[in-house]
């Protein structure tokens, strides 16, 4: 299997969820587009673009010469901005990035604890007091006022 | 002539007051570091500080938003050429040449280019703006909504015809950006689309998240976890100044950025973010050696970051002659003077002439300003990449989440930078370009408004596209360059980017 077929199938089931989701809508006339008109329109395309890749894809670089080195820090990041993501207004600015980085430094980056947590109680609220404070950028603070 | 130097002479009497210069000083710092920071647009930055600037009086306050709007466009150039994150949307074709350059051991000469491009690009273009704003505005204004539509698709294909690899890949990406565009309450009905039951997704995905996203986490989850550090020459500081080749080689791009940038900065639309992805497929189209183009050619920094600033001033002609804001940033710009009881319009420069050659002189002071201030700290961001990306990624990402959080104060932006970033980290191992879907993102909203007007201009009927000429030459230039990429296809013809060895110059 090769990388422009996986990739061109993705797209055509892609473009027939869009269709599906745009079904709701009302689609309007030829001549007085509705507005599930455009997204039905670019999803066509997109189902013949994915298509014509899927068909034309047998001389594309296989899925297997892919490498996957990062992929173990690629996952753990994401699951840091994650948290960051349902930790922002439970915990607070200060407290979720102070995490944040701590994890990222100490756990995925193997740093020593003085280093790990210096530098994120500097950069965290630094960063707060930059934007919060001087700049007067609302940031959330948390139940614990971090 | 002479009555416009007199009235520069009076915008300058202004302009160097000291409490407008401090302003003027102020605003291109601030704008210089939100041009740096990663997600912190220009126009997060102005947004941020809009409120700040409503204590001060009108030509003030003006002025030091305008500083934030050029500064970003100079610092944004900082990040994308030495981390491959663009601090701003504007600098995303930067990132190509430019942080290749950095890869090459060539990072000092592309500051420098991209600092005295900007610098140049600035100063001709407030010029341009002095003296052409009556007559270019006036042909920005024939500009109906079909004529919108055959631009913004033309903008479109051309972006996808330029692209390094496959025109398939680069079409089906741009079409991925304008369904992405659809998310959001529809403007003519009021249906929401691809909300899911998010009330934050009724004003559709924000450009900053997904940007930031797809280009700046994107990046940093492909190259924290590499087995070996990404080999990086880390320049001395007296490698800074450009050889004589690069300077020759830069001179054209920063010329033809300036005049690009310029025109396409008065039509409405983000003109600094498109002006900088014609400006680079334009130089690339021209150049001799097209395949250097994605491995470093100064030309790719040159052209982008002139064109950016630019546009710029062209975005001010028809938001300071016709009260008519070109994109977001001059539509905040305009909110901040109407705060103050100024109405932007053909009005302004008679009613208060002090106001507008003031901003005016303000901008070629702002622009020395930034010439002085960010060439001298080039050698100082250089410096950035002393420092283990170990340790700088998490940093990186703070500022990520903390822009992209600023802009609405929303988690919801960030976890669609989230989203984004793991959707750019799969397309870019699966060999797809990630710009033509935040170009794809950026025009949908008016691509789809332009189109349905034109419908309904005409009742339903589609000879409108046809029958005004100006719609007529776009469209035809933009089914031109689609059909030559798909005659090439089906004579199983090398096109005109293989047969260039343009293949392998991605992003």
């Amino acid at each position: 299997m090769t990388t422009d077929r996986i990739s061109g199938g993705v797209l055509v089931i892609l473009s027939l969820l869009v269709v599906w989701q745009s079904s709701a809508l009302p689609l309007g006339t030829f001549r007085q587009p509705g507005p599930a008109y455009i997204p039905i329109l670019l999803a066509l395309l997109l189902l013949i673009f994915g298509a014509f890749l899927a068909g034309t894809g047998g001389r594309a670089p296989k899925l297997s010469s892919i490498r996957w080195t990062e992929l173990r820090h690629a996952v753990a990041i994401l699951a840091a901005c994650v948290f960051a993501v349902f930790g922002m207004e439970r915990l607070g600015y200060r407290l979720t990035l102070m995490l944040v980085l701590s994890f990222l430094l100490r756990t995925v980056e193997r740093r020593g604890w003085l280093l790990t947590s210096s530098l994120a109680f500097f950069l965290a609220f630094g960063s707060f007091y930059l934007f919060y404070t001087l700049l007067r950028v609302p940031l959330p603070q948390g139940p614990l006022g971090f | 002539m002479t009555e416009t130097l007199q009235n520069l002479y009076v915008g300058f009497s202004v302009a160097l007051t000291p409490n407008v210069l401090i302003y003027a000083f102020v605003g291109c710092v601030i704008g210089t570091l939100v041009g740096v920071l990663p997600g912190v647009g220009p126009l997060a930055g102005i947004s941020l500080l809009l409120p700040v600037s409503f204590g001060l009086n009108a030509t003030s306050a003006i002025v030091l938003l305008a500083g934030i709007y050029y500064g970003a466009m100079y610092g944004g150039s900082t990040t994308s050429i030495l981390m491959r994150i663009p601090g701003e949307a504007a600098s995303v074709m930067t990132c190509i040449d430019g942080y290749a350059m950095t890869r090459n051991g060539r990072a000092g000469p592309a500051l420098a280019i991209a600092a005295v491009g900007s610098y140049v690009a600035g100063t001709i273009s407030v010029i341009a703006l002095m003296f052409l704003a009556p007559p270019l505005a006036s042909f920005a204004l024939r500009f109906g909504p079909p004529e919108y539509f055959a631009l913004l698709l033309l903008g479109l294909l051309a972006l996808a015809y330029m692209s390094g690899g496959s025109m398939l890949k680069a079409l089906a990406m741009a079409v991925l950006g304008l369904l992405f565009g659809m998310v959001g309450i529809d403007p003519m009905t009021g249906f929401s689309r691809f909300s899911f039951g998010l009330v934050e997704l009724g004003d559709g995905l924000g450009v900053v998240p997904v940007a930031v996203g797809l280009f700046g986490l994107s990046e940093i989850l492909l190259t924290a976890g590499q087995a070996t550090a990404p080999e990086v020459t880390k320049p001395r500081l007296r490698e800074l100044l450009p050889s004589r080749q690069e300077w020759r080689a830069s001179l054209w791009p920063i010329g033809r950025g300036t005049a690009l940038g310029f025109v396409i900065g008065i039509i409405p639309g983000s003109a600094h973010i498109i002006s900088s992805f014609v400006s680079y497929a334009l130089e690339r189209r021209l150049s001799r050696q097209p395949h250097r183009f994605g491995q470093g050619a100064i030309e790719g920094v040159a052209g982008p970051e002139s064109a950016n600033n630019s546009a710029t001033s062209g975005a001010f002609v028809p938001m300071l002659a016709l009260g008519v804001p070109s994109g977001p940033i001059p539509a905040v710009m305009m909110a901040a003077m109407m705060v103050h009881g100024i109405s932007p319009g053909p009005l302004l420069i008679s009613q208060q002439p002090e106001l507008f050659w003031g901003f005016i002189a303000s901008m070629y002071v702002g622009n020395v300003v930034l010439l002085i201030l960010n060439l001298p700290l080039v050698g100082i961001f250089v410096n950035l990449l002393r420092i283990p990306y170990p340790l700088l990624y998490p940093g990186i990402l703070m500022f990520c989440v903390l822009g992209v959080y600023a802009v609405n104060g929303s988690v919801v932006d960030v976890g669609i930078m989230t989203l984004m970033g793991g959707l750019g980290y799969l397309l870019r191992k699966f060999d797809f370009e990630t710009a033509p879907v935040v170009l794809g993102l950026v025009l949908a909203p008016m691509i789809e408004m332009s189109f349905r007007q034109s419908l309904s201009m005409s009742s339903g009927n589609y000879s409108i596209f046809m029958t005004r000429p100006i719609a007529l030459v776009l469209l035809m230039v933009g089914i031109a360059l689609l059909l030559s990429s798909i005659l090439a296809f089906v004579m199983r013809k090398a096109d005109w980017r293989q047969r260039l060895g343009f293949a392998g110059a991605k992003q």
